[in-house]
C-alpha cells in the first residue's frame, strides 16, 4: 500500500519538476515556433549555478533559496541574450534557429564539463524541509511535497500572468497569429525575448530545486529534454493547462514505468507520445496550428 | 497640395518569384475613402499587406502622412496611425472579444481631434459586441468576427484604415449594417481604404476608385465618373 502511495507521491513531485520545465518550453514553441533544444541544458545549468552556492565552491555558502534565485536569474539573462543575440539574426528560418539551439546545448554541456568537472554534485535539501512527513502509515519525504507546493503555486502564478494580464493577452495574440498580433502593434520579436527568458529562468528554477532529488551530473541536460518534449506533445505546445496535465501525466508514466517495467521504461513514455502524435497531433490541450 | 493620408509610390511586390504589383501608384487623400477594386488575384490584398509592412515592396515608396515606411516592420507601421482589418477577419480565436480589442490598444497621436476609441466606445459602436465581451472570440458568428476585426483595428486609433473586403462571406443584412458603419467612420474623418469585389458596395461610399487589373493599376476615377454611360468595367471586374 504504502509502495503505491509513494510511488504516487514520487510521480506528481516529478510531474512538477516536469511542468516547471516544460511550461516555459512549450510557450516558447507555441509563440516563436521553435523547438528549443536548449531547454535541457538550461535546467542544467541553473542547477550546477545553484549547486555552486549551495554547496560553497566558491568558498562560501549561500542559502539554497538566495541560490535558487540567483541561477533563476542568471539562466534567464543567458536565455535572453542568446534569443536576441543569436536566434534574432534568424528570423523566420526555423531549421536554422533549431540547429542554433541544438549547437548551443552541445557547447552547454562542454561548458558546464570543463567548469564543474565529470563528477556529480549532490546538492542538500534546504533547511526546514529535510525529513519525512507521517499521514497514518504512509511516510513522505517533505522536501518532495514542498516541490509540489512550490509547481502549484509557480503554475497558478502563470496563469494569472498568461489569462489575467494584457501583457499574457498579448503573448497568447502572438502564438494565435504572429501576424496579425504585429499588425494590430504588439511588438512580437520583444514577447520573443520576455517569454524565452522566462521559459530559461523557470527551467533553471527547475533544475536547482531539483537537485537534491535528481542531483546535478553531466547529461542531466539530455535526460531531461526529452521528457519536456513528451510533454508538450501530450499537453499541446503553447497551453499552459496542457503543460501542466502533461506533466503529471508523464510523472507517473516515469516512475511507474521505472519502478514496474524498468526495462521498457522508454517504450513506456514514448508510446503514449506516438499515440497522440498519430491519433491527435495537436496534443491533448492544444489548438492545431496551421 | 496637401499631403496625402496614404501614398503608394511606384510599388513592386513579388511573392517569391512571381511578380504580383507591378508599378502600382495611388493616393489617398485625408479623411476620403478609396475603393480598391478588382478580381481575384488582381493584387488588392497584396497592395494592403504592403502598406501594413507583411509584403516588404521590391521597389518604391509606401508614404502615410508623408512618412515613407516601406520596409518598416507591421508592428512600426501600426505605431504610425496605420490600421488593418485584414481578409478572412483574423480575430484571435482562443482570446476573449474584450481582449481582442485590449491587446490592440494604442493611444491616439497628440493632437487627434477625435474622442479616443477605448473598449467602451467600440462596445457602445457594437452593443453585441459588448453582450459577448467575455466570449472565446472563435465562438461568434461571422458577422459579429467582422464588427469585432473592425473594432480591434480601430482601438488603434488609426489615421488611416485598411478594410479588406469587410462584406466576404456576410449575409446581406449584415453587409448593410457593416457598410453602415463604414460611412459613420468616413464621416468621423478617418481616412480609408476599402478593398472589394463588388463594385456597388463601393460605388455608394468611395469618394475615388482605383481598379487594379493583374497587379497594375487599370483605372483612377470617381463613383460618379464610373456610373456614366458607356464606361466599360466588365473588362477589368468581370460579370457584376
Amino acid at each position: 500500500m504504502s509502495f503505491w502511495l509513494v510511488l504516487t507521491v514520487n510521480s506528481v513531485t516529478f510531474g512538477g519538476l516536469l511542468f516547471l520545465l516544460s511550461a516555459g518550453f512549450s510557450l516558447i514553441f507555441g509563440l516563436m515556433r521553435i523547438p528549443n533544444l536548449t531547454h535541457g541544458s538550461l535546467f542544467m545549468l541553473g542547477a550546477y549555478v545553484g549547486a555552486t552556492f549551495v554547496v560553497g565552491l566558491l568558498g562560501f555558502q549561500l542559502n539554497f533559496w538566495l541560490a535558487a534565485v540567483i541561477a533563476t536569474l542568471t539562466v534567464a539573462a543567458a536565455g535572453a541574450l542568446a534569443e536576441r543575440l543569436l536566434l534574432r539574426q534568424l528570423p523566420g528560418d526555423q531549421l536554422a534557429q533549431v540547429l542554433v539551439t541544438l549547437g548551443l546545448s552541445f557547447m552547454a554541456a562542454d561548458f558546464c564539463l570543463m567548469v564543474w568537472g565529470g563528477d556529480p554534485l549532490s546538492v542538500e535539501t534546504p533547511g526546514g524541509l529535510g525529513g519525512f512527513a507521517r499521514f497514518g502509515v504512509a511516510v513522505f519525504p517533505i522536501y518532495r511535497l514542498a516541490i509540489i507546493a512550490i509547481a502549484v503555486v509557480v503554475a497558478l502564478g502563470l496563469w494569472l500572468l498568461l489569462d489575467r494580464t494584457r501583457l499574457g493577452a498579448m503573448i497568447r495574440a502572438g502564438v494565435d497569429d504572429p501576424d496579425m498580433a504585429r499588425v494590430v502593434g504588439i511588438r512580437v520579436s520583444q514577447l520573443f525575448t520576455i517569454v524565452f527568458a522566462l521559459g530559461a529562468g523557470l527551467a533553471a528554477f527547475a533544475g536547482i530545486i531539483g537537485g537534491p532529488i535528481l542531483s546535478v551530473y553531466p547529461g542531466l541536460d539530455q535526460d531531461m529534454l526529452p521528457l519536456a518534449l513528451v510533454v508538450v506533445i501530450l499537453g499541446g505546445s503553447g497551453s499552459l493547462l496542457g503543460s501542466f496535465v502533461g506533466s503529471i501525466i508523464v510523472g507517473f508514466i516515469y516512475n511507474f514505468g521505472q519502478a514496474l517495467l524498468p526495462e521498457l521504461a522508454y517504450f513506456v513514455l514514448f508510446m503514449p507520445m506516438l499515440l497522440v502524435l498519430l491519433l491527435r497531433p495537436q496534443g491533448l490541450f492544444g489548438r492545431h496550428v496551421p | 497640395m496637401a499631403t496625402s493620408a496614404l501614398s503608394i509610390e511606384h510599388i513592386d511586390a513579388f511573392y517569391g518569384d512571381s511578380h504580383v504589383l507591378g508599378d502600382v501608384s495611388f493616393e489617398l487623400g485625408e479623411a476620403r475613402m478609396l475603393g480598391l477594386l478588382g478580381r481575384n488575384g488582381a493584387g488588392k490584398s497584396t497592395c494592403m499587406h504592403v502598406a501594413m509592412g507583411l509584403l516588404p515592396p521590391r521597389r518604391g515608396a509606401v508614404r502615410v502622412f508623408g512618412t515613407n515606411v516601406a520596409g518598416m516592420s507591421p508592428e512600426m507601421i501600426a505605431a504610425r496611425g496605420v490600421a488593418l482589418v485584414p481578409q478572412g477577419r483574423r480575430i484571435f480565436k482562443s482570446l476573449t472579444v474584450r481582449e481582442n480589442l485590449v491587446v490592440a490598444a494604442r493611444k491616439p497621436d497628440a493632437g487627434s481631434k477625435h474622442a479616443p476609441w477605448t473598449a467602451d466606445t467600440v462596445f457602445a459602436m457594437f452593443p453585441r459586441l459588448q453582450e459577448r465581451r467575455s466570449q472565446i472570440a472563435a465562438h461568434l458568428s461571422g458577422g459579429e468576427q467582422q464588427m469585432l476585426a473592425i473594432g480591434r483595428a480601430l482601438m488603434g486609433n488609426p489615421r488611416v484604415l485598411l478594410m479588406d473586403e469587410p462584406s466576404e462571406g456576410l449575409a446581406p443584412q449584415i453587409v448593410a449594417e457593416v457598410m453602415a458603419t463604414i460611412r459613420k467612420l468616413k464621416e468621423s474623418g478617418l481616412s480609408i481604404v476599402l478593398v472589394e469585389q463588388n463594385p456597388k458596395l463601393v460605388f455608394d461610399v468611395a469618394d475615388d476608385i482605383v481598379i487594379l487589373n493583374t497587379g497594375r493599376v487599370a483605372v483612377v476615377s470617381t463613383p460618379s465618373e464610373l456610373s456614366k454611360d458607356g464606361v466599360d468595367l466588365r473588362q477589368h471586374l468581370g460579370v457584376f
